[in-house]
């Protein structure tokens, strides 16, 4: 029986010619320093990219690309086709991992200082695998065609349509057409399925050749210094005295961490399952709160804290400028220290871009500049602020309420956090002051002055003249009441 | 070998395969790329038109109510996504204001509170007045407005296109008059 496979190998090989540069490949030496759970990172999101090659297969067997449609696959994929669930699932999860994976890797591989001579088109190539990841992120994102979906195309939109001289033409070409309809999501369809897959398998490929011809990064060594000159004969005689062939010496630590990274995809997408699809594209649905996928969550908040005028400079030449700069990289330190330990500014970036980047996440998850569309008719005063108050006041807090203050201001943590929370506001502002915010606005809140007759406004003021602490007065203009004391007025 | 000032046979056939399919993929090219940029090169006037949104007297006067409408050259793949809505404030009489739904910020639909008399957006706080012009929050202007009319008792606006706060918007939208 053995017999017989080995002739059919054999049969094959004479043909193909293949075992020969696989023996060679699989053989080929790398030094003992790489066989490390640091280096395992490239292949593990290889190993998710075919995942979603054969999981995006499957679910185009059921999707709809058209607008009129692709909502109601989507829901058949859910609900109707066996197991169809899971495979989206498995997507939408493999995605997220996928774009950890990529940026884990991207960090690993800089602070390894594996970018350098001779690795700097590995490394190009690599930022431009990176933006291809993302850009399948997005147009994922709009293939899952919801709400959320429809109004990210559409924040999508507004962001191309601030490119100087063509941003009308982008916007255009991004949607289609004149408006987001079926096109835009046709031509999602395209990107999605057929162009960014089709450039990721080339890069890929070119990504990975380079790693065998120029061979795996060695274990960086702090105060060994990377030359032009001497690096690849270095590199050549560290492999001879200090190598390993890659199978199977380096090779079982990249198979165990791509299997459990598969299996914690797997885990996720039973546990926690599909992702959506939320409410119908229907633009007369306006009742939607828009949210983007988390890999975008950081832009979310960036566009909600930059000052206006800052925003369309932010958005067009940061992106810009941070390309141009993982771009350069190989070519502004191709050469010298690899290692972390020597290299406390790349450290420093790494973790600033991490603190950054985590923490607009997070506030994004809390989104405090949106308001709470519904606070002021969902969220009470709470009763301990109305306790042993006139009559006036109580007219005040349902002022506050109709006219949505709250939906901006919470009152016992309840409400939007878009303006300070007024539990304590008569501590900080006198009546005086807090009739000029209210009429006037400023400080980035809404003018009121047209939108309340004065009774109203002197029932809110009173109102919010109550909120202070037991046992800590209210705000007094001492000025003012000095000059009464004075003049003898009331 | 032949030096290098001479050409052979075969070397100018393959230097003229070169040139042959060079000008048959540029003749390929230009209908390609007139394909891939037909969103772009289509003017104006093919996809804005002048539709209905209703009766004046579905919009009393002093009020701001939600209207929607299909947006012209609907596709049959295009779904809901055609239906569109968009907010009518009746000023007074035949004077009317029709602002997009969408936020001049970054397009999120912003809902109306007739209560507080403005518009808020839910995505990254904008606010508007009842106007139409910017209250609060990031947007750098007030809401888009459709050009309309009213003829024979209709509320009509010219749409057919997304507002987006960058070049494009500015064409068609007219700056929010000032009521103060």
């Amino acid at each position: 029986m053995r017999r017989v496979i080995a002739q059919i190998g054999e049969w094959f090989d004479y043909r193909l010619k293949l075992a020969a540069p696989i023996e060679e490949i699989a053989g080929h030496r790398v030094p003992r320093s790489t066989a490390s759970w640091f280096y395992v990172f490239g292949s593990a999101a290889l190993t998710i990219f075919i995942l979603q090659i054969v999981t995006g297969i499957m679910l185009a067997m059921i999707y709809v690309p058209s607008a009129a449609e692709a909502w109601n696959s989507l829901q058949a994929l859910n609900h109707s086709v066996m197991l169809g669930w899971f495979v989206r699932a498995l997507h939408g999860w493999g995605s997220n991992f996928m774009v950890a994976v990529v940026l884990i890797h991207m960090v690993q591989v800089f602070l390894f200082g594996a970018y350098k001579f001779p690795r700097e088109l590995t490394w190009i190539v690599g930022v431009f695998l990176l933006l291809m990841t993302l850009g399948m992120a997005f147009s994922g994102q709009v293939l899952r065609f919801d709400q959320d979906a429809y109004w990210g195309l559409g924040i999508g939109a507004s962001i191309a349509s601030h490119v100087p001289i063509i941003g009308g033409a982008a916007v255009k070409l991004m949607l289609g057409g004149p408006i987001i309809a079926g096109a835009t999501l046709s031509r999602f369809f395209a990107l999605h399925v057929f162009v960014i897959p089709g450039l990721l398998i080339l890069f890929v490929s070119v990504h990975l050749l380079m790693v065998l011809k120029l061979g795996i990064n060695e274990w960086p060594m702090p105060g060994r210094i990377v030359r032009r000159a001497t690096y690849e004969q270095e590199y050549h005689e560290l492999t001879k005295k200090d190598g390993a062939p890659f199978v199977p010496y380096a090779i079982w630590k990249d198979m165990f961490f791509a299997a459990f990274i598969l299996l914690a995809i797997a885990a996720c997408a039973l546990y926690f399952g599909p992702f959506g699809p939320s409410g119908v594209p229907d633009p007369t649905i306006i009742q939607t709160v828009p949210r983007p996928d988390y890999f975008f969550l950081w832009l979310y908040a960036l566009l909600s804290l930059l000052p206006p005028s800052l925003e369309t400079p932010a958005l067009l030449i940061g992106p810009v400028l941070a390309i141009i700069g993982l771009l350069l990289l190989p070519f502004l330190s191709g050469e010298g220290e690899k290692s972390w330990r020597r290299r406390p500014i790349a450290v420093l970036t790494v973790l600033l871009i991490a603190v950054i980047l985590g923490t607009f996440t997070r506030l994004a998850g809390i989104a405090p500049w949106s308001p709470h569309m519904n606070a002021w008719s969902g969220n009470p005063v709470p009763e301990r602020f109305l306790r042993k108050s006139t009559a006036l006041e109580r007219q005040g807090a349902l002022v506050f309420q109709s006219k949505q203050c709250r939906n901006c201001h919470s009152l016992g943590e309840l409400g939007g956090q878009r303006g300070p929370a007024l539990d304590s506001v008569a501590v900080r502002l006198t009546q005086d002051q807090l009739i000029r915010q209210v009429i006037q606005g400023g400080g980035n809140m809404p003018a009121y002055g047209k939108n309340l007759n004065p009774a109203e406004t002197t029932a809110l003021v009173a109102f919010l003249g109550t909120l202070h602490p037991a046992g800590q007065l209210p705000a007094r203009d001492a000025a003012l009441e000095e000059s009464q004391a004075k003049h003898g007025q009331p | 070998m032949p030096d290098e000032n001479t050409i052979s046979r075969r070397g100018l056939f393959m230097k003229l395969g070169i040139l042959f399919n060079s000008l048959v993929a540029t003749a390929l090219a230009v209908p390609i790329l007139g394909y891939v940029a037909s969103s772009i090169l289509r003017g104006r006037g093919s996809y804005l038109a002048w539709l209905p949104l209703g009766s004046v007297n579905e919009f009393p006067e002093g009020e701001t109510r939600l209207a929607t409408f299909r947006n012209p050259n609907a596709m049959p793949a295009d779904g809901k996504t055609v239906d569109t809505a968009c907010w009518v404030r009746r000023v007074q009489g035949e004077k009317f204001q029709v602002f997009a739904v969408n936020c001049a910020h970054l397009g999120c639909p912003v809902r109306w509170f007739p209560q507080s008399g403005l518009f808020m957006c839910p995505c990254h706080g904008g606010v508007y007045y009842r106007d139409g012009s910017r209250a609060s929050g990031p947007p750098e202007r007030g809401l888009f407005e459709y050009p309309y009319k009213v003829e024979n008792g209709l509320v009509t606006i010219q749409a057919g296109e997304l507002f987006t706060p960058g070049a494009s918007a500015s064409l068609l939208g007219k700056k929010p008059p000032c009521d103060a």
